[in-house]
């Protein structure tokens, strides 16, 4: 390997926080070194420092953070040492970003078209007319629809996966030597991650740019990266080119990183329902959601419903719970048909079902403590006050496996897993028969995916609770679920036993569905890109 | 993603449990001293009303001989125009002024951030009735509205209050409204709805304490432009009714007096003191509405 091969070489790169107690390190002293054109996966859990490292190969600190030793050269430039004004000219042209959030990261006020090509028009390195076909190009190779006209729409006028993949135009257009992207597709659902990782992929070969990919999804990054680093604590764990990692990880904490994966509950038949709703017709004003849908939740069992965002699967907790009373259909608890709307329902009907919600940060008022927080539907539903309530609320604590000096902790003072523990112990603390989890696990790594999916199943066999479990995600359907319901367009395409359903032969949705989910194989991308004929 | 690491000595150790009043102590203790100013200023102005028939030295309404009489041993800010003690006017007036100008801007807050929450809780038919109304009145210029509204209901200060809060609950309303549109769409208040919690427990428990920021800053102004309302309608002649002190009437009657600074500045300096009066409540109230915006903005940093 030449020197000039080499065009970004980290060397013992440390960057400080700064927190309340003062600074901390978040990185300690990482090597990193790519060659043009090469791609590099950056994977670890939350907070293991993957987004600061990858700011720092581009000489940046987010506010809040400094790098305090080591350095990083970029094509021959110490961008530690390097001005402002310097970096400023690299940054957007030949070192570009692609962040977590689409949505949150483009101007609303601005056409996509001049946001793609902003940064080449201002450094002129090519004319207005010129970059904006560019752009145009650059958008049809990333399959967006309508290439010639879709830039001149507002971010919110296209999808999530959409724009990501503007995002990815924007940060190819000015033909940089490297693109770091940021978990750019975690917010997605699978089958539009499949989309966009190929058109990220290509973007990045044609163009011959190096990249670094930051994910916490090692079968994403496979598709991705020629080579993997696993991070940890802010230092490296281990680095292996693609292939080797996936075959022989050498250290153990790599293999936890896929571990959820590997959970799989043998699937329990049961035939007392405690949950069923029967064809249910639901819609938003005049625009139908929920197209005679029946599902049948049988009693201590947990029933997946899967399906990508906008199948009716989310809707279908919102008839449950009573938030949107159903046109047809109605919903029988215990064999008893409940009231279609919330206000009709008895406060033992409402204790009976609890929720559980993605976001676990804005499940719970930033201004409660945990004891209040939990302690609300104890005081509510069961009259509970004072020390029997603080007794109670240390009680669901330990179940959850967290410490009693929490009680007293606000949600700001939690990690993400912490937080959706105590999201559970508020629905533990109604004491239901049913509880409906709405995609709990998919804001969280992998690690806590984990941890979390092994307490609900615990507490499934300890007190026979029924779960009613939204997810788009394959791999914790298999390793929770009973039965399944595949939706799809507000129908359901398919129901059954785990098993059965998993198994093939699939309806076509179905398979579409299962054949997105990134299979720990380098190669699982190109496939199954050439068995849909994408490309 | 790299989140700072959450706080873990904050609460380790055991459960230390403080009364509101400790809690309260302990943020004195950390308040800048802008704040402290500005305590102390309210805390004065407040006895001095509280008191005003201790501390006067002579009554509200009583008339002595000399009209503009200068600063004496006797009248120690001079009389007024019909010869009534300046600073016991000033010290009755902060009893009115200020009673009259919390009364309604309490009453405003309570009005408009009440249904402010119940229309962003509510929406439908509720919200638009509520906004629509707020829009109609908002359309017709406030001090044209109150000065009409109290000559056709005739200048009490019970009319005043109440008027003056119902046109300024409109402004709150709006605000209320728009900021808690946004925090009633959050999961955590439907979780509250599906565990069958009333309008009450949402409004003050789960939305109210997400908002309070911008309502306190709000209080903070508005306080102030009652006040500024106030002393307008007392110019116009429908506010605060003689014999009865209020500042804004007094830097009225008094104004002529600072053609009169060539030969005695300090009674020149008469009118001005009214008006300096406003001036220093003003900045004391905001200085107290800018330390609770801080604490509140890092939602807990005492540990």
């Amino acid at each position: 390997m030449s020197d000039t091969d080499i065009l970004l070489k980290i060397r013992g790169l440390e960057v400080e926080g700064h927190s309340e107690s003062g600074w901390s390190p978040i990185i300690r002293g990482v090597d990193l070194t790519l060659r043009r054109g090469e791609v590099l996966g950056l994977i670890g859990e939350s907070g293991a420092g993957k987004s600061t490292l990858g700011l720092a190969a581009m000489g940046f600190a987010r506010p809040g953070c400094r790098i305090t030793a080591g350095s990083v050269e970029f094509d021959g430039i110490d961008l530690v040492r390097a001005s402002e004004p310097e970096k400023r000219r690299l940054w957007g042209t030949r070192l570009t970003y692609v962040a977590q959030s689409a949505a949150a990261s483009f101007n609303p006020a601005q056409r996509l078209i001049d946001q793609t090509i902003a940064a080449s028009v201002r450094e002129g390195l090519r004319t207005g007319a010129d970059a904006a076909a560019d752009a145009r190009a650059l958008y049809g190779s990333l399959m967006l629809p309508e290439p010639a006209t879709i830039g001149r729409r507002y971010p919110h006028q296209v999808s999530g996966g959409q724009l990501q993949r503007v995002m990815t135009a924007m940060a190819i257009s000015p033909r940089p030597n490297l693109v770091v992207f940021d978990e750019p597709t975690t917010a997605l659902d699978v089958t539009t991650q499949v989309e966009v990782l190929l058109a990220m992929r290509k973007a990045v070969r044609e163009h011959g740019a190096a990249a670094i990919y930051i994910t916490h999804d090692l079968a994403v990054v496979a598709q991705m990266a020629d080579r993997i680093k696993v991070l940890r604590h802010g230092a490296e764990v281990e680095e292996a080119p693609t292939r080797e990692m996936l075959a022989a990880p050498k250290e153990a904490y790599t293999r936890s990183l896929w571990s959820v994966r590997l959970l799989n509950k043998p699937a329990r038949a049961s035939e007392d329902a405690v949950l069923t709703v029967e064809g249910v017709d639901a819609a938003y004003g005049t625009a139908t959601v929920l197209d005679d849908v029946s599902i049948r939740l049988p009693r201590g069992r947990t029933v997946a419903i899967v399906g990508e965002s906008g199948s009716g699967k989310s809707t279908t907790a919102r008839v449950v719970t009573g938030l949107l009373p159903p046109r047809t259909g109605v919903v029988r608890f215990n064999g008893a048909v409940l009231p279609p709307a919330l206000a009709a329902r008895s406060k033992d009907q409402l204790r009976r079902i609890q929720m559980i919600y993605q976001m676990a940060d804005t499940a719970m008022n930033p201004r409660q403590t945990v004891e209040e927080i939990i302690g609300r539907p104890l005081t509510f539903y069961h009259g509970l006050r004072g020390a029997a309530l603080e007794r109670r609320v240390v009680d669901l604590l330990d179940q959850i496996e967290l410490p009693a000096h929490f009680i007293d902790r606000l949600p700001s003072e939690l990690s993400g897993g912490q937080k959706q523990r105590i999201c559970i112990a508020r629905a533990l603390a109604a004491e239901p028969d049913v509880i409906i989890c709405d995609e709990v696990t998919s804001a969280l790594d992998q690690i806590v995916q984990e941890n979390i999916l092994k307490l609900l199943m615990r507490l499934q066999e300890e007190q026979g609770l029924s779960y009613l479990f939204i997810t788009h995600d394959i791999a914790t359907v298999e390793a929770i679920a009973d039965e399944i319901v595949v939706m799809h367009k507000g129908r359901v395409v398919e129901q059954g036993g785990k098993d059965q359903v998993l198994a093939p032969p699939h309806p076509d949705y179905t398979r579409l569905l299962l054949s997105s989910v990134p299979e720990m194989d380098p190669d699982w991308l190109t496939r199954i890109s050439e068995a849909r004929g994408l490309g | 993603m790299t989140q700072s690491q959450p706080i873990t000595a904050a609460a380790s150790g055991p459960r230390i449990r403080r009364s509101r009043a400790e809690r309260l102590g302990r943020a004195l203790k950390k308040a800048p001293a802008s704040a402290h100013l500005g305590l102390v200023i309210i805390v004065a102005y407040l006895t001095v009303a509280i008191l005003a028939p201790v501390i006067a030295p002579h009554g509200e309404a009583q008339v002595f001989a000399q009209p503009f009489a200068p600063w004496s041993a006797e009248h120690w800010l001079g009389t007024d125009q019909i010869g009534r003690d300046i600073l016991s006017r000033l010290i009755y007036g902060a009893r009115n002024t200020i009673g009259i100008a919390l009364a309604t801007t309490f009453l405003a807050f309570l009005i408009g951030g009440g249904l402010g929450l119940a229309a962003a809780i509510g929406r439908g038919w509720l919200d638009q009735l509520l906004s629509r109304a707020v829009d109609v009145l908002m359309a017709i210029p406030s001090l044209i509205f109150a000065l009409m509204l109290l000559s056709i209901f005739g200048a009490s200060s019970l009319n005043l209050i109440l008027i003056i809060a119902v046109i300024d609950s409109t402004r709150v309303f709006r605000l209320t409204r728009s900021v808690a549109v946004s925090v009633a769409v959050m999961d955590y208040v439907e979780a509250a709805r599906l565990r069958g919690e009333g309008l009450g427990w949402v409004m003050r428990r789960e939305i109210l304490p997400n908002i309070l920021p911008p309502l306190v800053a709000e209080f903070g102004l508005r306080f102030c432009f009652v006040f500024l309302t106030i002393a307008s309608l007392s110019f116009l002649g429908v506010g605060i009714q003689p014999p009865s002190a209020d500042w804004g009437s007094m830097v009225r009657e008094t104004a002529q007096l600072i053609q009169f600074a060539q030969y005695d500045l300090k009674a020149a300096l008469t009118p001005l003191i009214p008006a300096a009066a406003i001036a220093l409540i003003t900045v004391g109230v905001n200085y107290v509405v800018d330390w609770f915006l801080h604490t509140a903005s890092g939602l807990r940093d005492d540990v």
